[in-house]
């Protein structure tokens, strides 16, 4: 193992796993003392081609405190079949199946390599995933023709067997009955009203296909498939609906209520959305479930109103919420809070497609996204590439030809006895798990050792906190094996062809004395990881704290960290120095503090919510992305480079493509935008300079095409309205107010913003500043 | 299974109450005993029995008219105590109380046409005084001679009176004099408007008013109007014509707001005129202005239909109409019971068959209009409510389901309601889809307010009136608002707590009704019941909307399947007029103060129709509110405004003039005594509701009683004690009174069940002045006498003993009809009528006057026709035979008999009606 970034990079592309600290301290004081808190970033499904299949069920430890499952770092004895827990040291025999097992002659799950395994149970019948669109129909014209091609193109992404039911709503909710002969057929529910699941129930008639039901649980030598005429009227496998469902879906009309001048129209989109959960409720419980749910404004009247139906009310901003102006705000929150947890207790997902100029309202609505790991989609029209293409990529397939997503996800955590799970942020929901290893002190979702994430794809990603438990500086060495601790992560899920599986990823760390080590230590931080789990820890404080309090609270701990690991003299900001394990993190939290995730001046609350929405979906590297974009430059002076993301960057001569995750952007310096308008590129002879002009946008293409969802494209050059997304992240090292008379590097900002110099110089200063 | 025996209902649930033993001990020699139908031993055959007890909606049991089941015969109990089959009752014992009688005097002076003598000295009536030498002269009758009868032919005949005035009629009858008495509502006359309307829009109980209110308070004749606004008017009279006054609108008297008529008086050369009513003047406005003649009268007189005529229509400007919207086209809406019964019995594929292929052909349109404007929509219910969209865009129809009844809500706008000529392809094969669709529906419980509530809605949403027809089956038992429970309990009929059974069980249907009145719109009930449905309840919404119900018992296609079409093509086809309001004017010193009738209220004067049509009439009773000058006249206007079928607002305004006396000699001889029976009945009616059987018909007695004995009192005084002297024009009162006494209406314990007796009570509320009359005196016509072409028989009394044992007849009062076959009738009738070869396979209900290319059938269809068309109504038909299991439900219409409940003959009533008489002079 040569570096510390070898083995970070090792780890993160075999287990998905990326820990702040990669050595742990033996205590919890000292633990605690590294400001930064003990924790991972976990991506559980992440792609991986090479792991085996292995279609027999896992070996579970036979403590029933503790189930952990066999893994490589298990002792095990070849000769007397045993093996020994690594996490409660519990001997277990091999099950007889195992009986052929030697030293060389392993099954996969002890190979050292596979410390991260997916076992595939075949056991349970395979059960198709239920997709139920529930879509807005007071939209115009456009946006509900190109919907609808959206809509029937996902139903020949889809796989046959999927099973798929259509909910509308405008003024009223239709809930449409698929396959009906001669006359289209749609139960109609008032969209003022808040239904129960049972009364949807019993309003659908669908309690007497329940009773008919009930005799298949209790004779479990019945699998379901024998009943295939056993399906709702409103919820039909695609092979058997398909023609039907395009039908409906053409003959689709608009909201046909009139909506007057100055008003909104009337959307029922509360009532919708609690009438899909409570079918999928009633219907498909602990089934791998999608509601994907359109929305081109926000809802109007009955539960869930966003606003209401006057225009001349507009929808609240964040200095409203700030105010507490938001009138409907609390309680609509409280709503789609509710919902979402409903729907995550049966395993179902909602995505938030949101089509509109205007705010629809996801800012109230996010835990139905975030809560079941649903998509959240933001655009303009749903007559746009953005959301076209973003849509599609909803059913991509991986290499292997397999759909990306996954249902019904459970991930549990077992530690070793040194470590206990303070709790995991992420776009996921509290399985309440009250395991021996559940720490008293929360950090996120705590006060459990498991989590469910409804929707998980291979880029799902949820940081996990852990604690040290040991008391005193004895105890590490009285534990036996004490300078590890191991750490598996469980993973169940169901896979879009109906199969359970379940991935089992182990890990183990070294347990130190901190005291005498901190070098060690330090040297093991990884300040990449650490920075997104600052950041999910400030967004997730943010949706409770005030603003301002989050951002003392970042840079208090920036501080301290400072103040731990930097060398330094005492009161000389001067003699400040940071080791190589330390020198990016300032620039990730100062980048941190001016993202939009933080601040929201200029973003509206459904953009905010958007935007932390993925912050705490998406892997490590994205998320780095997020917090600070990526800027290449391209110019005639060498090949494309990746160049800081500082005002210095901008040059006349340069072609810049910005990454912020949520945008690409492609900006030509003056001179090259004077060429371009000067038509060059038109020019035979300037050749070259097409080819530069051609070269920032591949590669946005290919990012374009890569990315979930589908980001912002936008092209702009010096002066450009469109360049203000690059000039408010880029650090204003060179402002209106430094910048001198004939300076020719950069472009100077329009900002009295802190640059990163000052703000670095602050930092130095309080940190070695013997009075905080 | 149709071929088989007809099936008898055995009710399973009252096998202990058979009487084991022998026939009835019933005694009198005319009335063979009555056999109740399951008592009949010869038939049914056991094996029929058995399977209607183990499946009783395989096939529906035989139906009595206005009855389902549970028949009871009238016990020999109450034959016994009955005075006719008891004839040593006291009461005949009596001496004293024996009227006498005289043939009825064809040579007294009959009838003189008030308007001969405008201000008569009263023409002597007719009296009947002692008549010596008939079987009963004076002071004759014995106790010992109980079984002498009186010959009915001496008793005032309804018949005979009838076809006296009919030959009377000479000329159309003229409105020109104020207090015209006008021609019996059961003749056959013409009417001329010439100032006061046509009596079939508007009778009155007199012609000429007392001027005091004491002396309607002693002769106990009520002054009443009968008033049907819409009424079907001959061919060869004048239909109120439409005239507009552009912008200025109908021309009113500024202080009453009356409106134009015949009788306002221009003065100042025309600039003002004086209200007849309240005798204010009122300017004339510019346009309206017109020169005045040297009588007084404008000179376009009579080219303006409001000043010469007792009745016209005009057009209304926007200041009439609902939010001063002009109204859009009236709608209909189907609503139809999908629920297992209704599915089972074939209904719901027939409506949907007959809307197809024949109704929406017919959709009513104005008289000149070239198509029907009207626009349709379609819902079923059983559980849920289901709409349909049939927007002619669509390539299929869509249905929506609604199953929140809590508040009822329309889930479309447009689309629901389309025009039947742009949506044909939608709607013909939404028609084809709905039988399919719920052809196997097990659904049998089934909702109805929230159903009646969406169509108000839909039409609300619309703008526009219309009719909502319901086709339901079964009491909405499901969990809803308007859920009911069956309460019937027949037991309670006829005893003092029969108006609680009676009575609505809660407020909802009526205040649905009210919500229709309110929007403009009726619900016609069209209800299939094969149990109980509580239509006291249901009923409400059609009372109070102006609706109609139209009653199927155990409905089958093939029994009812005709009569359903015929009755929806009538329905459709009838003059209507939708949202209206009437307010009936009068001259001061008289206002209406009573109003009776199926509509809603909200004040005191006006009544809100949701919707009214040609075959409804409502009563309105005028009281004094001061002495009336005999010197001038009274006068009457009636104003309708509603909404027409093409969705013109529009005014009718009927005016009637009556003139005012001070002396009861010329005020019974102006009396209309079908008017007065129609008002009578009304009262009776709604009473039910709040007083007692008994109380109720003493008061018939009491009232009729009175009537005569003031006439005695004040116009006849000089006759003898034991005289019954009856004024020519009240001649028919025993009579009637004595059917209305007994009529099932009022008494309907046996043959009637709780359903068919709110059923009843809810027609007779809305009948015309012909309706009553016929209702109280059916009408029989013998059929195998039947020769010429065209030619209407002659009646005969409603009496058994008039019915000869070779004859076969035809009986109806408007409401249902019987066919009855004598047992000696001549086989071939039979066959040339029914096609059947022996009358033994004659089933009541079944039967069919089919059509068979000979003259007998033709001329018999040709009649049935005929009353059909005369009562706008596709009555019930049973086919009976003499001595039948069903005979007596067909005796209790003869009327003059003694009924199956107990009710007098009409003898016997006019000999309590004496001693009553006697009892007040004295």
């Amino acid at each position: 193992m040569a570096t510390y970034q070898e083995f970070i990079a090792q780890n993160e592309e075999r287990d998905g796993v990326r820990f702040t600290w990669n050595v742990w301290p033996s205590t919890r004081l000292e633990a605690t003392r590294l400001v930064v808190p003990l924790g991972c970033q976990f991506t559980p499904l992440k792609e991986r081609y090479d792991l085996p299949p292995l279609n027999y069920d896992p070996v579970l430890c036979t403590n029933k405190t503790c189930r952990s499952i066999l893994n490589p770092f298990c002792t095990v004895d070849y000769r007397a079949k045993i093996w020994i827990c690594n996490f409660c040291l519990q001997r277990n025999n091999f099950p007889p199946q195992y009986a052929g097992i030697t030293e060389q002659l392993q099954p996969a799950e002890l190979s050292p390599q596979y410390t991260t395994i997916e076992y595939t149970l075949m056991r349970t019948p395979a059960q198709p995933a239920v997709f139920l669109f529930v879509v807005d129909t007071c939209m115009d014209e456009d946006d509900m023709t190109a919907l609808k091609e959206s809509l029937q193109m996902a139903l020949s992404l889809l796989p046959t067997d999927a099973l798929v039911g259509l909910i509308t709503f405008g003024r009223m909710v239709h809930i449409h009955e698929l396959n009906c002969e001669g006359m289209t057929r749609s139960y109609v529910f008032r969209g003022t009203k808040d239904y129960t699941a049972k009364q949807v129930q019993e309003m659908l008639g669908l309690m007497k296909q329940q009773s008919n039901q009930r005799p298949m649980p209790g004779n479990p030598n019945v699998p379901p498939q024998q009943a295939p005429n056993f399906f709702s009227k409103f919820i039909q496998p695609l092979s058997q609906c398909d023609m039907s469902l395009t039908d409906l879906l053409g003959e689709l009309q608009r909201d046909p209520w009139p909506v007057s001048q100055g008003k909104r129209a009337l959307r029922s989109t509360g009532a919708a959305l609690s009438i899909a959960i409570g079918l999928l409720e009633t219907l498909y419980p602990n089934t791998g479930a999608r509601i994907m749910l359109f929305i081109a404004g926000p809802c109007t009247q009955g539960p869930g109103i966003i606003i209401d139906e006057e225009f001349k009310h507009t929808i609240r901003s964040h200095h409203d919420i700030e105010k507490d102006n938001a009138k409907y705000m609390k309680k609509a929150i409280k709503f789609y809070e509710g919902l979402a947890n409903r729907s995550a207790v049966n395993g179902h997902v909602i995505d938030l497609y949101s089509s509109a100029l205007d705010q629809t309202g996801l800012h109230e609505m996010k835990y139905c996204s975030n809560y079941t790991g649903g998509h959240m989609v933001m655009g303009d029209s749903f007559n746009t590439s953005l959301f076209k293409q973003t849509f599609q990529k909803v059913f991509a397939k991986d290499n292997k030809n397999e759909y990306r997503m996954n249902f019904g996800a459970t991930i549990e955590v077992k530690t070793s006895r040194e470590l206990k799970v303070c709790g995991a942020i992420g776009s996921c929901v509290s399985l309440a798990q009250r395991g021996s290893n559940v720490s008293e002190t929360e950090l996120g979702m705590g006060g459990t050792n498991a989590w469910k994430i409804c929707g998980i794809y291979p880029n799902s990603t949820l940081s996990i906190f852990l604690e040290v438990l040991n008391q005193q500086q004895g105890a590490a060495q009285g534990v036996p094996g004490g300078q590890r601790g191991y750490v598996q992560f469980i993973t169940q899920y169901q896979h879009l062809s109906g199969f359970k599986k379940i991935r089992v990823t182990t890990v183990a760390r070294n347990l130190i004395d901190a005291t005498t080590n901190m070098p060690t230590i330090a040297a093991s931080f990884d300040q990449e990881c650490a920075s997104v789990a600052m950041a999910r820890i400030a967004v997730y404080r943010s949706d409770t704290e005030e603003g301002s309090d989050v951002l003392r609270w970042l840079d208090k701990m920036l501080i301290r960290l400072c103040q731990k690991f930097a060398i330094y003299e005492k009161d000389n900001p001067g003699s400040f120095q940071l080791t190589d394990t330390f020198t990016l993190y300032p620039q990730f939290m100062y980048h941190l503090r001016r993202s939009q995730f933080l601040q929201v001046f200029n973003n509206s609350p459904d953009e905010t919510a958007f935007y932390r929405h993925y912050l705490l979906v998406e892997d490590l590297t994205q998320c780095l992305v997020m917090i600070q974009p990526i800027l290449y430059a391209y110019s005639f002076n060498g090949p494309p480079e990746p160049v800081l993301l500082d005002s210095s960057s901008i040059l006349p001569d340069r072609i810049l493509l910005m990454d912020t995750f949520y945008h690409i952007l492609i900006y030509h310096g003056e001179t090259i935008a004077q060429w371009v308008k000067a038509h060059y590129q038109d020019l035979p002879e300037y050749e070259n300079f097409k080819q530069l002009l051609q070269a920032p946008v591949g590669d946005a293409t290919e990012i374009l095409q890569s990315r979930f969802p589908m980001p912002r494209y936008i092209v702009t050059e010096f002066g450009g309205s469109q360049a203000r997304f690059l000039l408010y992240k880029v650090n204003p090292s060179q402002t209106h107010a430094n910048l001198g008379w004939g300076q020719t590097a950069g472009a100077p900002i329009l900002t009295d913003d802190v640059n990163l110099q000052t703000f670095m110089e602050h930092l130095k200063k309080l940190a070695v500043s013997t009075t905080t | 299974m149709l071929a088989g025996p007809p099936p008898t209902y055995i009710s399973p649930t009252l096998p202990s109450t058979m009487p084991t033993s022998s026939p009835p001990t019933y005694t009198n020699q005319f009335q063979p005993p009555i056999m109740p139908p399951h008592f009949q031993p010869s038939y049914p055959p056991p094996s029929s029995q058995t399977s209607m007890a183990t499946n009783g909606i395989n096939r529906p049991p035989i139906q009595y008219p206005y009855l389902n089941s549970g028949l009871l015969p009238p016990s020999s109990q109450s034959d016994a105590s009955s005075p006719m089959a008891n004839p040593n009752s006291q009461i005949y014992g009596s001496q004293s109380s024996f009227p006498n009688y005289q043939p009825s005097p064809n040579n007294q002076p009959t009838m003189y046409p008030p308007n001969v003598h405008p201000n008569p000295i009263r023409p002597p009536s007719v009296h009947y005084p002692n008549y010596p030498g008939q079987p009963l002269p004076t002071g004759s009758v014995q106790p010992q001679l109980p079984q002498a009868r009186i010959d009915t032919d001496s008793l005032p005949s309804v018949i005979q009176i009838l076809e006296q005035s009919q030959e009377k009629i000479q000329a159309p009858f003229v409105t020109s004099t104020p207090g015209a008495l006008p021609p019996l509502a059961g003749t056959n006359f013409v009417c001329q408007d010439q100032g006061s309307c046509n009596p079939r829009l508007m009778r009155s109980t007199t012609y000429t008013i007392p001027n005091t209110a004491d002396m309607i308070k002693q002769s106990h004749i009520p002054i009443a109007l009968s008033i049907s606004p819409l009424a079907n008017l001959r061919t060869d009279e004048l239909e109120p014509p439409l005239t507009n006054f552009g912008d200025i609108g109908p021309v009113r008297c500024q202080r009453c707001k009356a409106y134009m008529c015949s009788f306002m008086q221009f003065i100042d050369g025309g600039k003002r005129f004086v209200c007849c009513f309240c005798e204010a003047t009122t300017d004339v406005v510019n346009e309206y202005f017109n020169h005045l003649d040297h009588t007084g009268r404008r000179t376009d007189c009579y080219q303006r239909p409001e000043l010469c005529l007792g009745s016209y229509e005009v057009a209304a400007t926007k200041q009439y109409c609902k939010d001063e919207k002009w109204p859009e086209p009236p709608a209909f809406i189907f609503m139809i019971d999908v629920s297992y019964n209704s599915v089972r019995s074939g209904l719901v594929d027939y409506i949907c068959h007959i809307l197809k292929t024949d109704l929406l052909d017919y959709l009513p349109k104005d008289k000149n209009a070239e198509t029907s404007t009207v626009r349709v929509g379609f819902a079923t219910f059983d559980k849920q409510v289901h709409f349909y969209n049939i927007r002619d865009s669509l390539g299929q129809p869509q249905m929506m389901v609604v199953s929140d009844l809590e508040e009822i809500f329309v889930p479309l706008l447009d689309g629901f309601l389309c025009s039947p000529q742009t949506s044909r392809g939608v709607i013909n094969s939404l028609l084809d889809q709905i039988p399919k669709t719920f052809v196997n529906s097990q659904e049998t419980e089934t909702v109805l307010a929230p159903a009646i509530d969406a169509g108000i809605q839909a039409l609300k949403g619309a703008n526009c009136g219309g009719k909502i027809y319901v086709f339901s089956t079964t009491l909405p038992i499901a969990v809803a608002p308007g859920k009911l429970s069956n309460r019937d309990d027949k037991k309670l009929l006829g005893t003092e707590k029969e108006s609680t059974l009676l009575s609505p069980v809660n407020n909802i249907y009526t205040k649905l009704g009210e919500e229709c009145a309110q929007n403009g719109c009726a619900v016609d009930l069209f209800v299939f019941p094969n149990a109980y449905y509580d239509l006291a309840t249901i009923g409400e919404v059609c009372r109070v909307s102006g609706g109609e119900i139209y009653k199927f018992n155990f409905f089958s296609i093939e029994n009812d399947g005709e009569r359903l079409l015929d009755e929806l093509r009538r329905n459709f086809q009838r003059t209507i007029g939708f949202d209206a309001l009437m307010r009936v004017r009068t001259s001061t010193g008289i206002r209406p103060i009573d109003f009776l009738g199926n509509f809603y209220m909200t004040n005191a004067t006006e009544m809100v129709f949701g919707a009214i049509d040609a075959d409804k009439s409502v009563s309105v009773e005028l009281k004094h509110d001061d002495k009336l000058s005999t010197d001038s006249n009274t006068y009457i206007q009636v104003a309708l405004l509603y909404t027409s079928i093409s969705g013109q607002r529009r005014l009718r305004i009927l005016t009637l003039a009556l003139t005012v006396t001070s002396a009861y000699t010329s005020f019974y001889p102006a009396c209309d005594l079908d008017t007065i029976m129609n008002f009578t009945t009304k009262v009776a009616v709604r009473s039910v509701l709040n007083s007692t059987p008994k109380s109720i018909r003493s008061s018939i007695t009491t009232q009729a009683a009175h009537m005569l004995a003031c006439y005695r009192k004040n116009c006849a005084q000089g006759s003898a004690a034991g005289q019954l002297i009856l004024p020519d024009t009240l001649k028919l009162l025993p009579v009637y009174s004595s059917s209305l006494v007994k009529c099932d209406a009022l008494t309907g314990t046996v043959t009637l069940n709780t359903d068919d007796r709110s059923w009843l009570m809810h027609r007779l509320m809305s009948m015309d002045v012909k309706g009553t009359s016929a209702y109280l005196y059916p009408r029989i016509y013998p059929l195998h006498t039947l020769e010429e072409d065209h030619v209407t028989p002659s009646m005969i009394r409603c009496s058994y003993d008039r019915l000869s044992d070779a004859g076969a007849y035809v009986i109806e009062n408007g409401l249902v009809m019987y066919i009855w076959l004598g047992s000696q009738l001549d086989p071939t009738f039979v066959q040339y009528v029914f096609g059947l070869q022996a009358a033994s396979q004659i089933q009541p209900e079944k039967c069919r006057v089919a059509q068979f290319d000979n003259p007998l059938s033709k001329n018999v269809r040709g009649l049935l026709n005929m009353i059909r068309d005369e009562r706008n109504s596709h009555m019930k038909l049973f086919v009976i035979q003499q001595r039948d299991s069903m005979e007596p439900f067909f005796k209790n219409y003869l009327v003059e008999d003694k009924s199956l409940t107990r009710g007098a003959s009409y003898i016997d009533f006019v000999y309590e009606l004496h001693r009553e008489i006697r009892n007040i002079l004295q």
